[in-house]
Parts: C-alpha cells; sequence; structure tokens
C-alpha cells in the first residue's frame, strides 16, 4: 500500500476520473451487497456510504498530491437487543477491508472477561495481548458498558480502558475499535467516560425494525434454511410478530429467529407423526398455519413474561 | 566484531520495514513470534531471555513491532532477536531466527588454547563483553 502510494504521489494528477476510480475499488459492490443482506438499518448504511465516499475522495486526493489524513474510524453501536449490532460489526470488517481501511479484515470480538483480569497487574498484559491479536483488524467489544463499574473502585476496568484508550488514539492505522451495547447503558459509559466518546467518531444508532422489516427479515432466515411459509402460515406470522411484540422483553430480529426455530420443532413433530406416507420435498419445505399458531403468543395477553413457545 | 548468528546477520541490520515484512512473513505461515534478548553473545547461548509470552494467533506484525518497540526501550542495548516457532505436526520448531537489535559496541571474542593430556589442543571462545557481571555488559555505553 505505502509503495502503491508513493508512486502515485510521484505524478500528482490535475484531474480524476470519478467513474472510474469508484468502478475501481469496488464500493459499489460493497454497497449493494450490504443493502441485499441487511433489511433496514437506514442509518447504518448511511454511514458506510458515507465512509465508503470518504475513502473514495481520500484516493483522489492521494493523487492529487494533497494532504491526507487518516480518518478515525473507530465506531459505537449502540441500539436494543436483536436489531443487528453484532451482525453489522462483524459485517464492518469485510467492508472496511476490502475499502482499504483495515490491512487484514478479521474480527476478534471479545467481552469484559477477555480485557479484564483478577488481580493486580493482570488486566494490562490481558488487554494488551487482545489488542496485538486485533491488529490489522476490528477490535469488537460488545456490551462494552461492563467494562467501566462504578459500584466497585478497585474494578480492574478502568485499566483496560485507559490502554484501549491509548492504543486507540496513537494506532489508528492499526486498527479500528467497534463498541456495541445497548443505547441507555452506553450512554452512562460514555458520560463517565468521556475520553470515550470523543476518540470514537461514528456513534451509530441501530433503529428497531417494523413489522415489514420482521416479516422480511423471517422470510430470508427461512430462505437461507431452505424452508418457506404457506400462504396461510405467513399470514399468521404477520400476527404472531404483532402479538410477540408487545410482550416483554422482545429482542427484534432475535426474537424471530428463536419464534423461527420453535416453528421448525413443530413442523417437524407434524410430520413425524404421521408415519405411514411418503413425503415430497415441498412437504419438508413447507410451514403451515398450524406450526405458526401452535405459539403461545397467541394464547397468552399482552404482558405475558418471557419468549412465547 | 560484529555477532553473526540466525538470518540475515550477515547483511547490514534490518529497518523496521524490512522487519516488520519478515514478520509478516511469519505470521502469513502461522507461526508464532516470539521476541527474545540477552547480553551474551556466546554462540552457544541458545535459550535467550523471552520479553512478555510467544505470540499466537496474531495476524498483523504491528502488534510485534510494538511489543518490539517496548523490548528496545527496556533493554537497547542487548541483542534482541525475533524468532518464528512453527508449531505444525513434523516441525514443532523454530522455523526462522533473526537479530533485529544489537549493542553499539560489540567487543568481540578471544581464543583460548588450552594444552591438555598429550599434545592435544582445546579450544574455548570467551565473549569480552562476559567477563562483565550479566545486566552491566553493555550498560555504559
Amino acid at each position: 500500500m505505502t509503495q502503491t502510494q508513493e508512486q502515485i504521489r510521484e505524478t500528482p494528477l490535475e484531474t480524476v476520473d470519478l467513474r472510474h476510480e469508484f468502478a475501481d475499488l469496488g464500493i459499489g459492490a460493497v454497497l449493494d451487497q450490504l443493502d441485499s443482506e441487511l433489511i433496514g438499518l437506514k442509518p447504518v448504511k448511511t454511514r458506510i456510504r458515507e465512509i465508503a465516499s470518504l475513502l473514495l475522495v481520500e484516493r483522489i486526493r492521494q493523487k492529487m498530491a494533497l494532504a491526507t489524513t487518516f480518518p478515525t474510524l473507530h465506531m459505537s453501536f449502540t441500539g436494543n437487543p436483536g436489531t443487528g449490532k453484532t451482525t453489522v460489526a462483524l459485517r464492518m470488517a469485510g467492508i472496511l477491508h476490502r475499502l482499504g481501511f483495515v490491512r487484514r479484515g478479521h474480527v476478534i470480538s471479545v467481552t469484559r472477561d477477555d480485557l479484564v483480569g483478577q488481580y493486580i497487574g493482570h488486566t494490562a498484559p490481558k488487554t494488551k495481548e487482545i489488542l496485538k491479536k486485533a491488529m490489522g483488524g476490528v477490535l469488537f467489544i460488545d456490551e462494552a458498558y461492563y467494562l467501566y463499574r462504578p459500584e466497585n473502585e478497585r474494578d480492574y476496568g478502568q485499566e483496560a480502558i485507559e490502554i484501549l484508550l491509548q492504543v486507540m488514539e496513537q494506532q489508528r492505522e492499526d486498527l479500528v475499535v467497534i463498541l456495541a451495547g445497548y443505547g441507555d447503558r452506553m450512554e452512562k459509559f460514555f458520560q463517565s467516560n468521556p475520553g470515550f466518546r470523543s476518540r470514537i467518531a461514528h456513534h451509530i444508532d441501530f433503529p428497531d425494525y417494523s413489522d415489514a422489516e420482521l416479516l422480511w427479515i423471517a422470510e430470508l432466515m427461512l430462505q437461507q434454511q431452505n424452508y418457506r411459509f404457506s400462504p396461510e402460515a405467513r399470514e399468521a406470522f404477520i400476527r404472531y410478530i404483532a402479538a410477540r411484540k408487545v410482550q416483554p422483553l422482545f429482542s427484534n430480529a432475535r426474537s424471530i429467529r428463536n419464534a423461527l426455530d420453535r416453528i421448525r420443532l413443530r413442523q417437524a413433530n407434524r410430520i413425524v407423526a404421521k408415519l405411514d406416507r411418503t413425503l415430497s420435498a415441498d412437504d419438508v419445505m413447507s410451514i403451515e398455519a398450524g406450526d405458526v399458531l401452535a405459539s403461545r403468543v397467541f394464547t397468552k395477553g399482552a404482558g405475558a413474561a418471557g419468549e412465547g413457545r | 566484531m560484529r555477532m553473526t548468528q540466525g538470518c540475515f546477520s550477515f547483511l547490514p541490520d534490518l529497518t523496521d520495514e524490512q522487519i516488520a515484512a519478515q514478520v509478516q512473513y511469519c505470521l502469513d505461515k502461522g507461526w508464532a513470534v516470539n521476541i527474545e534478548f540477552t547480553d551474551d553473545p556466546h554462540p552457544r547461548n541458545t535459550y535467550w531471555e523471552m520479553w512478555g509470552l510467544p505470540m499466537f494467533d496474531l495476524r498483523d506484525a504491528a502488534g510485534i513491532m510494538k511489543e518490539l518497540a517496548d523490548c528496545r526501550r527496556v533493554y537497547g542495548d542487548r541483542y534482541v532477536r525475533i524468532s518464528g516457532f512453527d508449531s505444525s505436526h513434523g516441525w514443532e520448531s523454530v522455523r526462522i531466527s533473526f537479530i533485529v537489535n544489537r549493542p553499539r559496541e560489540e567487543p568481540g571474542f578471544r581464543l583460548d588454547r588450552q594444552e591438555s593430556v598429550g599434545r592435544n589442543i582445546r579450544y574455548s571462545t570467551h565473549a569480552y563483553a562476559a567477563t562483565r557481571p550479566e545486566g552491566e555488559r553493555y550498560a555504559d555505553q
């Protein structure tokens, strides 16, 4: 990369063909893939589009021998459970790699346990070890707010935070840190660690999915597993989403995935109940209304606890 | 006298970019990269002190270069080498080892001849630096 940069710098250009540059980087393909594979998530896609555009402009500026600075890419993903924070973070490494912002494009996914030690002097080596592994890629810290425990002043989380901040500042070219967590708790976390907030350039809030988007997600999941709804089952599932949404502990796409898992169980049970027949591929693929309607979500009213069976 | 041990030791000292490129080569091969240091230059001194732990599961040389910088800050007056350990079946040994840091002055070796029984001669090499206690061998530079 550095070599090509130098080669480019030797001959500053006056004009650059934007379309050619765009095609050259393969940005279009990355964005199209994102649009087709991730449903909803407008703010996320907008931000990735912006980052991609920035890269393009930086490349062009380089070719024109104008000053370029490496952008800060550390991100914070906040949002309700099941809104795709982890999925996008894992995807982000690949995107940044293809756009040329990180060298290797691997993701190291960690939580508090991987960073914070159990006794004095244990935390720093542990955190540094993880940071070394993440170099050249993305460090994804899930449930990042657990790092800071204000109720225990001897907590080693603060030590991990300080090391993280130092590396995030000094080795911006070497790794991208992505924090993820639920909105309100992350807000508290940033309030008590203002240094973190200012070092993160991209604060992205993941919105909840609409009913239509959830149905779309469900159909995509089924399609990937070679299942499909019958028209009646689809109608039933639309009602299921509406009913499940008002019940407590609803976690967006994760609840949908769990519901589908249970629907598949019931479908399997229904098929196995009648042994004396021959099955077609169509039979084992299709999910009937009964498989959906047997869910406890329909029998319990709003306010019933937990994941409905 | 310039100590020659391991790969590249007859070449001029590697620059940091060259070291990083070699390290990246090791990582791409899946080897665990280690940093070791010593102040005893004797060729039979094979077990050097390790700087930290072996670095398994790294993907990019930047992490090792950071450790190397830290090691140089503490032991800049000693020999530092980087080795790549291949843990795959059948190898299970160090595949590459090269010096990345050396003291500014290397006093070299003295050859001792000892007359033993008959007309036999025993030879031994003695590093001038090793006459001083460990830790102080290159300290006054």
